[in-house]
């Protein structure tokens, strides 16, 4: 045999197609998680299908008025006669889901470092069984305790930053009263999500390279030097998720927001003042009265939900992938 | 375990073992030259270690002189890894560790109470038989990342990377991308770029678990010339299993053997003694590649 090694004279090659054989274990497997993954992408059309069209005399009435203007007035229940905006909502629920996420973000960071690399596993374990204990508690429950416990409190402190910040445009009221102002939804929020933001960055924090963080060990680091240098970068994406799974529940929370939140139909961004919105919360609201016309625009509502939550879960996923490529 | 952890805080010069190792043959734990017993370099005396009940290494006692390279060499699994870890103080990372003996670098005891370990790692470089580079810092970065993480002040960054990546032997492959990723480089360039990290500090002792085990012969050379350099003004102790390499880079050579019993040193000399005139029939096996 000899081996020939000539300069190739031909132009390069067509591609050769590669496929593999799968066998039969391989393509039952394949068909069966293929099923289960459209079923959900079709169970969830269905929702938003449904969303649509219940609501699709609304949006032929009030088209992009609905979610532009701020109004709830079903007044006769011809729709002549009604007018529907959840401009409010929209911006109510935004709001009070990021002063949740400002607000747990520097828990759910620390908390996590904390159970990760400062505490003795025995206490560990102590701590981590409160928290998933928190997170199983009922939202009706965190609601009652926001009305009843927290409120009082928070209006004080509410009062404080509006005497000392009120010159920043967002610490400014119109009426001093400081109940049931977003500020404290956004409270009762940021609680809510604490548990599971954080078990699911604690669980990415870890899993950071030991040997990494050995090398950061190795090179002088302090402990804070290797946590900065290797779990803070490795854990980015899992923060950034574990966040948006708490942004998620905040945009979705009903009766914890209903209940310490007071629904205002004007769009306003002064988080101290006695008015808010939620999207969610008004639906849960208005549904037990509602005319059927009504029900039609809380169904519209409902759909615009959705789509907020499908929009910012993408933002998200798309930051995240971006920040993932810079890593590599 | 309680008993073997009391330290015998003496004075005497570690020439000999104080316990018999088990074994017949009359080996002996040897200090690596015992007529220089300077107050630099490094010294280990009498060290133990174990993982959970797992009694990995015996009493070990061993002089590295200021700036010489001795070779740490041996089959697999007898502890030389676990013996390198124990001279920058890594050992203790581990939960189920523990150890027994004193370590002395320069004089002082790198085990003892008040030490800051901190200070100590700073001193005693590693380099790590895995390349580890940060992933989320730049070529540059990573080179640097000891000074950050230790808050040293440089004045002349440029010139400190570009002398310790020609060092490690990987400035002329990496000097226009040092903005990529450290996660960027081959297997063998990410080793030379920890290599370059850990002299970035400037550390006075460098341990090195075998560097060379993923890196092509050229980068080989360069790095064992990196050694050679190095030498003249640091203490190197590298694990290495390959016997040329043994024998090119290190002054003095220290044979592991663990043989069903915890690791111990059954020899330790000049590296041309080891290679030539071993004491120990088994290290004359080991080094002629008739054993492990
Ligand atoms: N983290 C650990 N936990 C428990 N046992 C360990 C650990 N690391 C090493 N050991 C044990 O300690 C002994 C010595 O291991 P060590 O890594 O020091 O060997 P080595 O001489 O470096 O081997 P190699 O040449 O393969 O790297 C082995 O028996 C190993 O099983
Ligand atoms: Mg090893």
């Amino acid at each position: 045999m000899t081996i020939a090694f000539e300069p190739s004279t031909s132009a390069a090659p067509p591609r050769r197609k590669v496929v593999d054989s799968r066998n039969l274990g391989d393509r039952i497997f394949r068909r069966g998680v293929t099923a289960g993954a459209l079923t959900s992408f079709v169970v969830l059309s269905f929702i938003a299908a449904l969303l649509f069209f219940r609501g699709f005399e609304i949006f032929r009435a009030f088209g992009l008025d609905f979610i532009t203007t701020s109004t709830w007035d079903a007044a006769d229940g011809t729709i002549e006669n009604a007018t529907f905006g959840v401009a409010a909502m929209i911006v109510g629920s935004i709001v009070t889901a990021v002063i949740a996420m400002v607000v747990a973000f520097p828990f759910v960071v620390s908390s996590a470092l904390f159970l990760e690399f400062y505490v003795t596993p025995k206490l560990k374990f102590v701590l981590v069984s409160v928290l998933d204990l928190m997170a199983a508690i009922p939202s009706i429950i965190y609601g009652l305790w926001g009305y009843l416990v927290l409120m009082p409190h928070a209006a004080g402190w509410a009062a404080s930053i509006n005497k000392y910040l009120g010159w920043i445009p967002i610490f400014s009221v119109d009426v001093e009263n400081f109940d049931a102002s977003p500020f404290v939804s956004g409270l009762v929020l940021a609680l809510m999500i604490l548990p599971i933001a954080m078990s699911v960055t604690r669980e990415v924090y870890s899993r950071a390279p030991l040997d990494q963080i050995q090398a950061a060990y190795a090179l002088g680091g302090s402990r804070w030097g290797a946590i900065r240098a290797v779990v803070l970068p490795f854990g980015r994406s899992g923060l950034v998720g574990g966040m948006l799974l708490g942004l998620g529940r905040a945009l979705g929370e009903t009766i914890a927001v209903l209940l310490t939140l007071n629904l205002v139909f004007e769009v306003k961004f002064q988080v101290l003042a006695s008015a808010g919105g939620s999207v969610a919360s008004l639906i849960a609201s208005r549904i037990g009265e509602a005319t059927p016309l009504e029900l039609k625009a809380l169904m519209a509502a409902g759909l615009v939900l959705f789509v907020l939550t499908l929009l910012v879960n993408f933002g998200a996923s798309s930051i995240v992938a971006r920040a993932e490529r810079r890593v590599r | 375990m309680e008993t073997n952890q009391n330290r015998q805080v003496d004075g005497v010069i570690p020439a000999t073992s104080m316990a018999e190792p088990a074994t017949a043959g009359g080996s002996q734990s040897s200090t690596l030259d015992e007529r220089m017993v300077t107050m630099s370099g490094l010294q280990t005396k009498g060290i133990h270690a174990w993982f959970g009940d797992h009694h990995v290494l015996e009493d070990v006692s061993l002089d590295f002189p200021a700036n010489t390279v001795t070779g740490l060499i041996g089959p697999s699994g007898c502890g030389k890894s676990t013996f390198l870890r124990m001279l920058n103080r890594m050992h203790e990372f581990i939960p189920s560790a523990s150890m027994a003996g004193e370590v002395f670098l320069d004089g002082e005891e790198i085990y003892a109470p008040d030490v800051d370990v901190a200070a100590i790692r700073l001193r005693v470089g590693m380099v790590f038989q895995k390349p580890n580079p940060f992933p989320s810092m730049t070529i540059a970065e990573n080179v640097l990342a000891g000074t950050k993480l230790a808050n040293i002040k440089v004045k002349d960054k440029d010139s400190l990377l570009e002398e310790c990546l020609t060092r490690a032997g990987l400035w002329k492959e990496v000097k226009d991308r040092l903005k990529l990723s450290g996660a960027s480089l081959s297997g063998g360039q990410q080793q030379r770029l920890c290599i370059a990290r850990a002299l970035a500090v400037k550390p006075t002792v460098l341990l090195m678990d075998e560097p060379c085990s993923a890196l092509d012969p050229g980068s080989t050379l360069k790095i064992e010339d990196t050694i050679h350099e190095l030498s003249d003004l640091i203490t190197v102790v590298i694990v290495t299993h390959n016997m040329q390499q043994a024998a090119r880079v290190s002054d003095y050579c220290a044979f592991f053997l663990s043989d069903g019993h915890p690791g111990r040193v059954i020899e330790a000399d000049r590296t041309d003694i080891v290679f030539t005139s071993p004491q120990d029939q088994r290290t004359a096996d080991y080094v002629q590649g008739r054993f492990g």
